[in-house]
Parts: structure tokens; C-alpha cells; sequence
């Protein structure tokens, strides 16, 4: 999933100021899961900021509405004939959601309430890990099934770095070795010469840097955007 | 351009030529200042000279902004020494590496040592992107492609032909998992490596093991492995190194020796407590290097003394291995 994390509450007071009516907009899919922007948090966080509000003699009006998909135009559109009641939207989505708002509906202005972190996991209550940065071309196959892509400090393909000691990261003692356990996997699976293979430089053509990236499916397309 | 006749050698460098005859080779390092100040570099490369078949300029060390390695390799040169230039994957992305390749030749540099780089969270742009497009190994194939191949990573052709580089990469005997350290230091000498330099040894055992590991499975005969060493400066240091620095180890044996020489000198008699432990950090060292003599596989040093370029003489006189050989042709 996407895991998200709230800004802290006086940096998105200071993105509010001026705005007097405000929708308060969470997601039902992966920020409700990483307990960020779901049903609840969109309630704390509009009690959170009435209240901080009103401390500092403003009154802002804060009504709270839950989607189950801010990064799909049909959970959103049914938004659209209340938006006239407000002079802004505060979106406690994960980054998708908060462009989505703002590319369906381009005359209102739309705030981010969260910081979009990585796609992960909860690895125990309370603590989420990344996993995949979405780098386009997986090599999970070459690598026991742990990313270094997402989990070396140094992206090696080649590793581990001479830095890794007792399982950990040079970068941090938090931080597991991502080539540790990539060659522990492997020794368990009986797999270590697959690692004697000198892994080509990647072609980062798939991952970042040339735009956003995107998936056409002509199987999938409607016909009439064929003809657009 | 620069032509360099090879007289059957991959590049001729004097580094290259030395090993190639036999001798036990001896290489040390200078780190470039952070500043522009060129006669910083020549007061160090006239410490080193004479002292060493070739020697390291660093690259960015410890991901803390210097002079770059190519610049200083250059001023060195123009001082006597033979440059080895160190090249991180961190600050690079593939094609500026390639290019300062090229100048680099272009100024008479004929060695470079791959490395993966320091992680920028230790040094003083901790807020820097990294760039790792390509990591050690794959660096070490892309200056074998452009020697062996005349070409670019991308296939291109150089006209003229290609740039040639003795190629150096790095093994750590200490780093985690120590099973995997020989099989990795195989994977950079089928990637085209033609010499290694350790991390620094403090832990002889650890290094003979490693070595005899090295050694079964015949890698000695395809890469020249230096090992490396370098003067303690203190009992603090020591301990500072074994439980501070990620990927290294240092034995306890060394540590309590330092304790000792200090032991009966007042904690206010600064001045002859860092004498008395500069020589001992000398003599551990030189008799470290004649341990290492002994161990199969180890065709030479590479001598780390960073901010104390001094104590190499010293060393390397005191090992025995003065003066360096002059390989003729």
C-alpha cells in the first residue's frame, strides 16, 4: 500500500489561513489502512484545526466527507455540486488523491494534509516499511524476493557494500542490510550462485526522470478514446 | 591525444609494471584539501614520494567535498608520483564518469580504483542526492569496455580508441557476510578488475581466513590483492575504528597495545603521549606488513595514513621496502 503520515497540525493551520470554509476530503483505501487519512483521522484532524483555529480568534468552518477512492474521477465526482460551499479543499489522501482533486476540479484550490512517504508495509502495529519504489522493471526474481532497489542506501545490484556489518546498514544500526538478507534468502533457498552473476547497470528508463510514467492497455481502452 | 605504448602491458602504468614483475608493491594515499590550495597537494606528494609505486588520490572521502581526485591526481603527477584516481559511484552518474575518464587519460592518468562511495549521510552534504546509477562492478566493466573494447558502455566506438586504466576496485575481509566477501571479490575480478586494495586489516586472523578462502578458489592468480594497512594514532582511535565505523574490525591485542605505551605518561603530558603513540602505531603497523608478506595471495600493500602522510617513510622504511623498484621499458 501507499503509506502516508500527517503533517504536523501548524504547518497545515498555516496552509489554511485565509480560507474560511473548508472541506476536509480522506481516502478509503491505503491511508485508511496506514490509519493517515482515513475516516477517523479526517474527524481528528478538522476537530484538531476548529479548535487551533478558534484558539487564534478565527472561525473556520470545517466539514469532513470520506471517499473510497480519492485517485479515481468516480468516487470523486459525486463531490463536485457540494464544492460551491467552499474556498478550499484539504485532502488528506496520499499525493494521487490530491492531484486528482485538483486536476477534477481546477477552479479550487487543494491542500495536501499528509506527507506521501513509500509503498509498504506495516512490518508490526505502529511501524510501516518501505519495499518498492516502483523503479518499472522488477529484478525481484534475481534477488530472492528483497528489493535493493528500495532497501540498499546505495541501490547496488552488486552488493553488499564493504559498510555492511552484523546485518546492518553502514547508513544506520535501524537499517537491516538489504544484501544481507538478499544473500541469506538466497542461501536458504539454495540459490547462492545466482548471485556470483555480475547484474548488468540498470536501465532506468522505466523508473524516474522521464515524466509520468504510464500503462496503456489497448485491450482494456474504450473505443471511442482510439479516436481522439 | 595521449598515446601510451603498452609493451604488452594493459596500460604500462608504473603501478602495473611493478606488480607485473614480481616485486611486493606498495601503494599510499593522499587526500585531496578541501580547498583550491594546489601546494597543499605537493607538500603531501613530496612526504609520499619515493615511497610508494603509486598512490590514491580520494574521491570526495567520506562524502565531504575536496578537490576532485583527477585535479590533485594531476598536480601529483607533476610532483613525481604516479596517481591511482579514485572514483565513486555516488557523485557520477554514467556518462560524467565516462567523460572524466577521458580527461583523465587525456592528462596521463592511468589508473582508477571503482568504488560504490561513502553513503552522503556521513559527510557534510548529508542533504545531497546520491546518484548510484551504476554501482562498483558495473563501473569496473565500463572502464574495461572503454580499455579493452574502444567503446562507451553504450556500445558507441571511440574514435582513436579507448582510454586505458589499470583497474582497481575495493574488498572488505570485514564486512558482513563474511562468506560472501570471496565470492564478491570473484564477481569484481570477472568484472574486469586488475587490483584490489582492502579495507584497512586489524584483524589478522579474520584477513588470513579470508585470504585462504581467496586463495582455494585460485583468485590470487588473476588479481593482485594489496592489502591495507595504516598507523593507529591512538588507543582512542583504535576503539573508535572497532565500534564506531561500519565494515571494520580491529583485534584487541592492538588496542590494549596502544593502552600500554601510554599507560605510565601523565594524561597532562599530551605531547608525549601522541609521540609515544605514533611510534607504536608505526612499529604495529610495520610488523603488520611482515605478517602480511607471509600470507599467499597478498602481492603488495596499500598504506592508508590520511592526515599523518609523514608516518609512510617511516613505514615503509621500517618494512623494509625501500628503495621502490624502477621497472625499465
Amino acid at each position: 500500500m501507499i503509506v502516508a503520515e500527517q503533517k504536523p497540525l501548524a504547518k497545515v493551520k498555516e496552509m489554511l489561513e485565509g480560507y474560511q470554509k473548508v472541506l476536509v476530503v480522506g481516502c478509503g483505501t491505503c491511508v485508511t489502512v496506514c490509519l493517515a487519512g482515513g475516516e477517523k483521522e479526517v474527524g481528528i484532524m478538522a476537530s484538531s484545526l476548529r479548535m487551533a483555529t478558534r484558539l487564534d480568534g478565527r472561525s473556520v468552518a470545517m466539514d469532513e466527507v470520506t471517499v473510497q477512492r480519492q485517485c479515481e474521477w468516480e468516487y470523486i465526482d459525486p463531490l463536485r455540486e457540494r464544492l460551491a460551499n467552499y474556498d478550499a479543499i484539504l485532502s488528506l489522501g496520499c499525493g494521487v488523491g490530491v492531484q486528482t482533486l485538483a486536476e477534477r476540479f481546477p477552479g479550487k484550490r487543494v491542500l495536501p494534509a499528509l506527507n506521501t512517504k513509500f509503498m509498504g508495509l506495516p512490518v508490526e502495529q505502529g511501524v510501516w516499511e518501505e519495499r518498492c519504489q516502483a523503479c518499472g522493471d522488477c529484478i525481484l526474481d534475481l534477488t530472492g524476493g528483497i528489493c535493493p532497489i528500495a532497501r540498499c542506501s546505495k541501490q547496488l545490484l552488486n552488493g553488499p557494500c564493504g559498510g555492511s556489518q552484523n546485518g546492518k546498514c553502514e547508513v544506520s544500526k535501524e537499517t537491516a542490510c538489504a544484501w544481507q538478507l538478499i544473500w541469506e534468502r538466497m542461501s536458504a533457498l539454495g540459490m547462492l550462485e545466482r548471485l556470483m552473476q555480475v547484474q548488468p547497470p540498470k536501465d532506468w528508463r522505466t523508473s524516474r526522470d522521464g515524466g509520468p510514467r504510464r500503462i496503456i492497455r489497448d485491450d482494456l481502452r474504450l473505443p471511442e478514446r482510439y479516436e481522439e | 591525444m595521449t598515446t601510451i605504448s603498452s609493451n604488452g602491458y594493459k596500460t604500462g602504468s608504473n603501478l602495473e609494471r611493478v606488480l607485473a614483475a614480481g616485486h611486493f608493491a606498495v601503494t599510499a594515499e593522499l587526500g585531496p584539501p578541501k580547498s583550491h590550495d594546489a601546494e597543499v597537494v605537493r607538500k603531501k606528494a613530496a612526504l609520499l614520494r619515493g615511497c610508494a609505486d603509486a598512490v590514491n588520490i580520494t574521491d570526495n572521502q567520506t562524502a565531504i567535498v575536496r578537490m576532485s581526485s583527477i585535479a590533485a591526481g594531476v598536480i601529483a603527477s607533476q610532483e613525481g608520483l604516479e596517481p591511482i584516481i579514485q572514483m565513486t559511484c555516488r557523485d557520477r552518474n554514467r556518462l560524467a564518469m565516462q567523460a572524466d575518464l577521458l580527461g583523465a587519460a587525456a592528462l596521463g592518468i592511468r589508473n582508477v580504483l571503482c568504488l560504490s562511495g561513502d553513503h552522503q549521510s556521513f559527510g557534510n552534504h548529508p542533504f545531497a542526492k546520491n546518484v548510484h546509477d551504476i554501482d562498483s562492478l558495473q563501473l569496473v566493466q565500463m572502464v574495461k569496455i572503454l580499455r579493452d573494447e574502444g567503446k562507451f558502455q553504450c556500445g558507441d566506438e571511440i574514435k582513436g580508441g579507448g582510454p586505458r586504466f589499470f583497474i582497481g576496485a575495493a574488498a572488505n575481509p570485514f564486512g558482513d557476510p563474511f562468506e560472501f566477501r570471496p565470492f564478491r571479490l570473484a564477481k569484481k575480478t570477472a568484472a574486469g578488475t586488475d587490483f584490489i586494495q582492502t579495507q584497512l586489516i586489524y584483524d589478522m586472523d579474520r584477513f588470513r581466513e579470508f585470504m585462504k578462502r581467496v586463495v582455494d578458489m585460485g583468485l590470487h592468480e588473476k588479481v593482485y590483492i594489496l592489502a591495507g594497512v595504516g598507523p593507529l594514532k591512538s588507543s582512542g582511535a583504535a576503539r573508535y575504528m572497532r565500534d564506531q565505523v561500519p565494515g571494520m574490525m580491529v583485534s584487541d591485542t592492538y588496542i590494549e597495545r596502544m593502552e600500554a605505551v601510554v599507560r605510565d605518561i601523565p594524561k597532562e603530558d599530551k605531547k608525549a603521549r601522541a609521540a609515544a603513540w605514533r611510534d607504536a602505531g608505526i612499529k604495529i603497523c610495520v610488523e603488520q606488513i611482515q605478517q602480511l608478506r607471509e600470507i599467499k595471495g597478498v602481492a603488495g600493500i596499500h598504506i592508508m595514513a590520511i592526515e599523518w602522510e609523514e608516518a609512510v617513510r617511516q613505514i615503509v622504511e621500517g618494512a623494509g621496502l625501500m628503495p621502490r623498484p624502477v621497472i625499465e621499458g
